[in-house]
């Protein structure tokens, strides 16, 4: 499972990421997590704002910073699809 | 239901900021009446408590119209649209679609590469930033309403009419080439459906936000205010940023394009130059100048624009700014 947090370093991507290593923990579930911080790469996939989170190549996503929880949740799903 | 009792508390303990300032005032510190100091304490404790609370309201309010728009909604309603009416939607969309300044690049490359023309994404770019609640909420708790319908009438005529200069000079071959070399011919926006507990939990999490990261340069802004009401007199000096010297409003906008600060930051400023008696409209236009247009905007944007195409940008942005600035003068 691959998480990348996309995003160029301002304060809300930085707690995007700090949620994301915490729905890592919380889910128990193996994920590396990845920032993507060159504006060249960001835009590889798509986003109109960041910090935005991808899910094994999915965008979950952008513009605001969700719990957590919710991230944890989407962690879930994704191991479900396999 | 609660929002209405909510609403309801706010409204009681709002209107009774007046009388509880003047019991803290003088039942409570007996402050001798009539004083400088009276005078400072009253304003403070008046002022403070009051604009917090517009801002708390109106960052929740505002929070929770956020929530009907996202940039990708924005971005389609925009796409392939005529250059006026382009602009004037642009300019009114950058005031309620949800924007941070880190995402200024992705927003600008989704944009152009996908059909809105550059000059409207100009008119988003600028009005975004510029016309933002937290500026109007403290514009119109420390001047009035009038004000603050003011600097929200002309910020987004300035957007309006930047953009769609920038339009008509066809500057299109300053954009850095490898923005068109992006694939953004599908745009990957997760278009959620909120539901109304999802609007309300954004419109606190904006409360919880901004306010969090803003409330100390209200409360040093009203603070300085308090200190100038109560011990600096009325007209104490129409120095070089008064009504009558002409270049003051062009000189004060140059002043503000290099400098940064969040729209409640500027306000301390804001307060100690009109006491030193500048004139309102210019103090106005220095605080577009420096919310609308900074240093750190540029660097961001030198990835994405040629250096041609920022000067002009910054020029075009700054010249409206400079005719707003002796608006405001003539009518304030």
């Amino acid at each position: 499972m691959e998480i990348k947090v996309l995003g160029t370093g301002c304060s809300r991507c930085k707690k995007l990421y700090e949620e994301a290593e915490k729905a890592i923990r919380q889910s128990g579930i193996n994920a590396s997590l990845i920032k993507v911080d060159r504006i060249e790469d960001i835009m590889a996939y798509k986003v109109l704002s960041t910090p935005a989170l991808v899910i094994n190549g999915e965008v979950k996503c952008a513009g605001k910073i969700p719990s957590a929880s919710e991230i944890a949740g989407w962690l879930r799903s994704a191991r479900e699809k396999g | 239901m609660l929002i209405a009792i909510g609403l309801i508390i706010w409204w009681i303990i709002y209107h009774n900021i007046g009388p509880f300032a003047l019991w803290v005032t003088y039942g409570l510190f007996r402050v001798p009446v009539k004083s400088p100091l009276a005078s400072s304490v009253e304003f403070f404790i008046f002022e403070a408590p009051k604009v917090m609370m517009l801002l708390a309201l109106v960052v929740f309010g505002v929070g929770i119209v956020r929530s009907f728009f996202t940039p990708e909604r924005t971005r389609r309603v925009l796409a392939g649209k005529r250059e006026s009416v382009g602009n004037a939607m642009a300019a009114l969309l950058g005031t309620v679609t949800p924007f941070c300044s880190c995402s200024a690049i992705p927003l600008f490359i989704g944009f152009v590469t996908t059909g809105v023309p550059l000059g409207v994404t100009f008119s988003f770019l600028i009005s975004a930033p510029m016309v933002n609640e937290i500026a109007l909420v403290l514009l119109f708790g420390l001047f009035g309403w009038r004000v603050a319908a003011l600097y929200f009438g002309t910020g987004l005529m300035i957007a309006f009419a930047s953009g769609w200069v920038i339009g008509r000079l066809r500057l299109e071959k300053y954009i850095e080439d490898w923005v068109y070399q992006t694939q953004m011919d599908a745009v990957n926006a997760p278009d959620e459906k909120l539901s109304w507990m999802d609007r309300i939990q954004f419109g606190w999490n904006a409360v919880k936000e901004i306010v969090g990261k803003v409330w100390i340069y209200v409360l040093l802004g009203i603070a300085v205010g308090a200190g100038i009401h109560g011990y600096v007199p009325e007209n104490f000096m129409a120095s070089i940023m008064g009504k009558g010297v002409w270049w003051s409003v062009p000189v004060a906008v140059i002043l503000g394009i290099p400098m940064y600060s969040n729209a409640a930051g500027i306000i301390p400023v804001v307060q100690a130059l009109l006491g030193k008696g500048a004139a309102l409209g210019t103090v106005l236009a220095f605080m577009m100048s420096v919310i609308g247009l900074s240093l750190p905007e540029t660097i961001i944007l030198r990835k994405v624009l040629k250096p041609k195409l920022i000067f002009i940008f910054i020029g075009v942005v700054a010249v409206g700014i400079i005719l707003v600035g002796y608006l405001f003068n003539m009518v304030l």
